[in-house]
């Protein structure tokens, strides 16, 4: 019973640890928030451009989102570690952006990687309409 | 009953053979460093590189390898001592396994790789095949290969 009681802790423990189950927001919601940071509508077309395009100023193994997310948001991606990732398309992914700490995260991280800087309020709100959009 | 005893006796035996194997390592245990490091690859075990290279890859996680990988800072100072703590010249390694490790890296070298410490070149150079450091993608993905890792096992 004691070692029940004990897994059970621990797993409780552990949950806020694991990646993106805070469900405390959504997609629909960040990208109303971003936009209005940025005084836009979020435009799926915009952010399929940024989505695709080659950046400068960001690491030389990482020009672009696709480096990692390949070209189909719809599709696994896979790190330089050779790690896979999951897809970042909404309609096959309903995980994604339901976490806020998550996705400021690897938003953090992954627009410095590739572009040297922060993405801007616009770019995230673009980019989540592409990837709510497919 | 005596059918059952015969092989679990065997079993029995077998496993500290096991545990002394040479290419047994610790894996991380400590759950910060596990939950953070395991996000991108494998959390390596510490005890494959020395303190001062530790000290020197968690120092720049901003530019880690090519990438941004910062985590908060709390967990980074929690993960620095972690893997500073178990590292190869922590002196919690037999003296045998620590000298091979460190074998070729003098003082004023901090490996900032585990894939650029001299044992693991030699342990992979020549003995890896371009097809499968295709199928690995990156020396980092031990599991690739090495489909035991993650529990410390590091044999074929």
């Amino acid at each position: 019973m004691n070692r029940l009681v004990f897994t059970l802790a621990a797993l409780l423990a552990a949950a806020p640890a694991m990646a993106q189950d805070a469900n405390d927001t959504n997609a629909a919601a960040l990208i109303a928030k971003f936009a209005a940071e940025a005084g836009i509508t979020a435009d799926a077309e915009a952010g399929k451009a940024f989505f695709l395009a080659n950046q400068a100023g960001g690491g030389a193994d990482t020009p672009s989102c696709t480096s990692c997310h390949t070209a189909d948001p719809r599709a696994m991606g896979e790190a330089r570690t050779g790690k896979p990732i999951e897809p970042m398309a909404l309609s096959v992914n309903p995980k994604r952006f339901t976490d806020t700490a998550f996705v400021d995260k690897w938003f953090g991280r992954n627009c410095d990687s590739v572009l040297g800087r922060e993405c801007t309020s616009a770019e995230k709100a673009n980019v989540l309409a592409y990837y709510s959009s497919l | 009953m005596k059918r059952l005893i015969a092989p679990l006796a065997l079993a029995l035996a077998a496993l500290p053979l096991a545990a002394f194997a040479q290419d047994r390592m610790a894996p991380v245990t400590d759950p910060t460093t596990l939950t953070d490091c395991t996000e991108c690859h494998m959390a390596f075990p510490a005890g494959f590189l020395p303190a001062r290279s530790w000290q020197a890859v968690m120092a720049d996680l901003k530019n880690h390898f090519g990438e941004n990988a910062s985590i908060s800072e709390e967990n980074r100072l929690k993960i620095t001592a972690y893997l500073v703590a178990n590292a190869t010249d922590s002196g919690i390694l037999k003296a045998r396994t620590t000298s091979r490790i460190l074998n070729g890296i003098t003082a004023d070298m901090t490996p900032l790789r585990i894939s650029d410490m001299s044992w693991w070149k030699r342990e992979h150079n020549g003995e890896v095949s371009q097809a499968e450091w295709d199928r690995a993608k990156s020396p980092a993905n031990c599991v690739a290969c090495h489909r035991d890792a993650e529990r410390g096992y590091f044999e074929d």
